[in-house]
């Protein structure tokens, strides 16, 4: 990752990050990925959706299921290129999301703080988030988007990968006045592993 | 030094793969015995493993040898499980099985969007990745050593 420094005169912009994908695949080449694209792209997909759903609750829904389709894939290569092993707690979870997969696919840490003493809800907290780099503010019409659901939807679909079910939702928001954007991970119990059905 | 076969399950028991290069004696059952048989001893000796070891268990069930062939056994945190029958000279070969899931399934299977990935695969890509990278393996050699 290399960071730019800022000229002094010029109006603060975020460095650039480029992703040197690692080169595990025999057959891709090494692809750099500007982070400015990933977060254009990701805009236009909202505005997409916009366009496509009148509702702000739709686009949210549709947001976080998509989410949710990439988060089941993602871990997958989470998993092959960090080598984390099975977490032991689910605070131990909460610290491998932030320290280790959002500095991986994202290029950010968030923090982690537990919110309740039964020790089974954690909160992310983002003071920068990358996804809504070049969003000023959300248009008055679409006041309860929720631009980040896709992160929320993510995380879910990794849990219940690794079998772990988990409510995820975004608590703060810089785009609705919020200082930082907070996501809330409340975790309920695991799944059982299902036994294999002998048909004799 | 060879091996001999290799099954990919995944975490609901289906078979997604199966591959063999030097199988001498085949099981007597059909296919589909053979990989109910197979996933249900696996996920016994899994359960059994972590309920009677006597120290705290660190990764559970990795292999198990008889006279004349050894079973490798990976399993990834999403259930993914991958095992390998080679024969007796062959020593820990966690991260090959490891390499296999990393550089094979989820660079074929799981990031194309094509593949579903709770029913046997059916990309040729896969294939023809995964009998090549077992060729290439130091232990295997096409006749039985």
């Amino acid at each position: 990752m290399q960071k730019m420094s800022r000229p002094a005169n010029r109006r603060p912009e975020n460095p650039k990050i480029d992703w040197h994908l690692p080169t595990i695949s025999s057959t891709a080449s090494a692809h750099h990925m500007s982070r400015e694209l990933f977060v254009l792209t990701y805009g236009a997909l909202v505005a997409q959706l916009c366009k496509d759903y009148e509702k702000d609750e739709d686009v949210n829904k549709y947001l976080d299921n998509m989410g949710y389709n990439i988060g089941i894939r993602l871990v997958e290569d989470f998993l092959a290129r960090s080598a984390v092993k099975k977490c032991r707690s689910y605070s131990e979870t909460a610290n491998i999301i932030a320290q280790v997969a959002f500095k991986m696919y994202l290029g950010v840490t968030p923090t982690v703080a537990c919110s309740n003493t039964v020790r089974n809800q954690f909160s992310l907290i983002l003071v920068k988030n990358p996804l809504v780099d070049f969003v000023e503010e959300l248009p008055a019409s679409r006041s309860s988007l929720c631009y980040c659901s896709i992160l929320c939807g993510a995380i879910r679909g990794a849990l219940e990968m690794v079998h772990l079910i988990a409510e995820v939702a975004l608590i703060q928001d810089t785009l609705k006045g919020d200082d930082v954007t907070e996501i809330a991970i409340t975790f309920s119990n695991k799944i059982e592993m299902k036994k294999p059905k002998r048909n004799k | 030094m060879t091996v001999h076969n290799l099954y990919i399950f995944d975490r609901n028991g289906t078979c997604l793969h199966y591959s063999e290069w030097n199988r001498k004696k085949q099981a007597g059952i059909s296919k589909e015995e053979e990989f109910k048989l197979m996933y249900g001893m696996l996920f016994s000796i899994r359960s059994f493993v972590s309920k009677m070891s006597p120290v705290d268990m660190k990764d559970g069930f990795l292999s198990f040898q008889t006279s004349k062939y050894k079973l490798h056994y990976y399993e990834t945190p999403t259930g993914l499980k991958v095992v390998m029958n080679t024969d007796l000279g062959v020593g820990n070969i966690r991260d090959v099985l490891h390499q296999i899931y990393s550089y094979i399934y989820v660079e074929y299977v799981v990031k194309n969007p094509l593949c579903n990935l709770n029913e046997a695969i059916q990309s040729e890509l896969f294939r023809s990745k995964l009998d090549s990278f077992v060729r290439g393996l130091p232990f295997f050699s096409a006749r039985a050593g």
